[in-house]
């Protein structure tokens, strides 16, 4: 479709210039904010995808929380205006950044790219048949579902499942770092007890 | 050339879309008949939503005026229903002022990014039978999304005015919203619960009971977590005028100050139409294929006059009264809320998946009675809790303690 591929082509190049403004703004509330759009064009790239759910949780978590606590972080800076002065940890860091580069561009060349477990795909698959090739678009309205209703309910029943099914492990250990991290901030921010 | 709408399209749903779609289908290109299409339904929400901020408008301070004991706008027009006109012509003819030291290209950025989410949330809202714009799977979600960037709306107002003020003003809503959203959030986790869908058509055609009833906290809880983020007037800290002028806007002037309070009274109106939507069944009445509009539009206006009236009640609140109500009492019942409506969504469905109109009705009763029981226990707690506050000392008689002190 021309109008995907415009869209595509326009949130790729906002996205890459926010992101080159990102490192290249000297001012470091704007370099948030330009951050922040670069996070809104993810969204809008899982919006491309189908992935409503995923791109709506990006701007509630992203755009939502993370740009917030990021902008507090600056206002709480000394000197913001005046941007990042060069100093001593420069060449380590360029070095640490390259290094973080090279490994994300390693892991998407070498990864297989075959996220979903057969089953799931079946599943999906089903889905789709269902929804968009196996009944006429009248049938499908009389009945009161649309197609993209339906599988973005799939969608998400499917993330449910992977979440609290095969990694559960993982998504409660997060839950609880997420936790201990919320304590230990408390703890921090307490002080020592007063007399 | 004749198109046609994927029927697995999010828009598929929207009558209004999909008629003028055809219509432009047949002359134009069809990737030039979907824009063409999306901005006929969107000039008319977004002009309907701005129709009806200026009504709001009026009619807030029509009714201010009536709860103060006063007359209220009536020089223009019949009950001075022309006065919206009035106030955005003095507000277009007035100077735009950008204060020295500013950073202007966010400072003129900031009433668009306030418009922006106001409008979005609207896209969802179903007004009659099959009306949203966009009938999200996810509708709810994206309301919590959308609504969560006005945050960074009021920082960057408060950021780039080069103003103390405007800052502590931004401090202070930031403050409130990031505190209001918990809650918020979880109030709405039993109505999707209930619900079992995110949807907002989905959670209208759940309601054969409103969930008024069936979730009274979290209706509570949603309303006063609504109201400190729109800045309304119990939880306005973020404006006190005071004590900081006029907050987050107070460099705003002229056309850009009228874009702000407009997204201030629409944020108002849509967030009632949220509440309608959520908790009064939305649409639902007697005739609701022919008149859910007019259903939709008399619950609208009870919730905006329950909302004039609260404002024309309650003083404002301090800033840690306000931190205080929604972490200590807010997030507490709703967090009650949600253990009492899990449990008995698990009790209640047991074989089949969906919820009876029976089984609402039970859930309703026991809702309403642990609503009493947290409001009976809260209030007990915060009137033992009410600390009197030291006179302060004279100001002579201080001195001298200090100087027999040294």
């Amino acid at each position: 479709m021309v109008l995907q591929d415009i869209i595509f082509w326009l949130l790729a190049a906002i996205m890459l210039a926010a992101a080159l403004g990102v490192v290249l703004v000297r001012d470091l509330f704007r370099a948030a904010l330009l951050l922040v759009t670069v996070f809104l064009a993810v969204a809008g790239f899982f919006v491309l995808l189908s992935a409503q759910f995923l791109a709506v949780v990006q701007v509630l978590v992203y755009a939502g929380a993370v740009a917030i606590l990021l902008v507090f972080a600056v206002m709480l800076t000394k000197d913001v205006a005046r941007g990042n002065q060069p100093n001593r940890l420069r060449l380590p860091a360029a070095g640490l950044a390259g290094l973080a580069l090279a490994v994300f561009i390693a892991v998407a060349v070498t990864t297989g790219w075959t996220p979903l477990p057969p089953s799931v795909q079946e599943q999906a698959a089903l889905v789709q048949t269902q929804a968009s090739g196996g009944t006429t678009p009248e049938g499908l309205e009389q009945a009161g579902i649309s197609g993209e209703v339906q599988r973005s309910q799939a969608q998400r029943a499917t993330l449910a499942d992977l979440l609290l099914g095969e990694y559960v492990v993982p998504f409660e250990a997060v839950s609880v770092l997420l936790l201990a991290a919320a304590v230990g901030s408390l703890a921090l921010l307490r002080g020592r007890p007063q007399g | 050339m004749s198109c046609r709408l994927a029927a697995d399209n999010v828009l598929y749903g929207n009558p209004l879309f999909r008629w003028v779609y055809d219509l432009a289908g047949s002359a134009l290109p069809c990737w030039l008949a979907y824009i063409i299409a999306g901005l006929v339904v969107m000039f008319i929400v977004v002009n309907g939503v701005l129709a009806g901020t200026a009504v709001l408008t009026w009619a807030e301070r029509k009714l201010l005026g009536r709860f103060q004991n006063r007359v209220g706008p009536n020089r223009w027009g019949p009950f001075g229903l022309l006065q919206p006109m009035a106030d955005l012509v003095k507000l277009l003819t007035k100077e735009n002022l950008t204060p020295k030291g500013a950073d202007r290209l966010v400072f003129n950025l900031v009433p668009i990014l306030m418009m922006m989410p106001t409008l979005l949330v609207v896209a969802v809202v179903p007004f009659a039978m099959n009306t949203a714009v966009a009938d999200l799977s996810i509708g709810v979600l994206y309301i919590l999304a959308v609504s969560s960037l006005t945050i960074l709306a009021i920082f960057m107002a408060g950021w780039s005015s080069n103003n103390r003020f405007a800052l502590f003003g931004a401090a202070r809503g930031v403050a409130v919203l990031v505190s209001y959203e918990v809650p918020v959030v979880l109030s709405l986790l039993g109505v999707v619960m209930v619900a079992g869908s995110m949807s907002l058509s989905g959670v209208v055609e759940a309601q054969a009971v409103p969930f008024l009833l069936v979730q009274p906290i979290a209706l509570f809880v949603f309303a006063a977590g609504t109201s400190a983020e729109l800045n309304r007037t119990p939880f306005d800290v973020a404006e006190g005028e005071s004590e900081i002028v006029a907050g987050y806007h107070i460099e705003y002037s002229g056309i850009k100050f009228a874009i702000i309070q407009a997204s201030e009274f629409g944020g108002t109106i849509t967030a009632s139409a949220v509440i309608v939507t959520l908790f009064l069944a939305g649409w639902q009445g007697p005739l609701a294929s022919y008149l859910g509009w007019l259903w939709f539009l008399l619950k609208l206006g009870l919730v905006l006059f329950l909302f004039v009236w609260v404002r024309a009640t309650y003083p404002r609140l301090r800033t840690d009264q306000i931190m205080a109500f929604s972490w200590k009492f807010l997030l507490s019942i709703s967090l009650i809320n949600l253990l009492a409506t899990s449990l008995e969504i698990y009790w209640l469905r047991g074989a089949e998946r969906a919820l009876t109109t029976g089984d609402l009705w039970i859930m309703a009763l026991m809702n309403l009675a642990i609503a009493a029981a947290c409001l009976l226990v809260a209030g007990r707690l915060s009137q033992a809790k009410v600390r009197r506050v030291r006179p302060p000392l004279p100001v002579a008689a201080s001195g001298t303690a200090a100087r027999e002190a040294r």
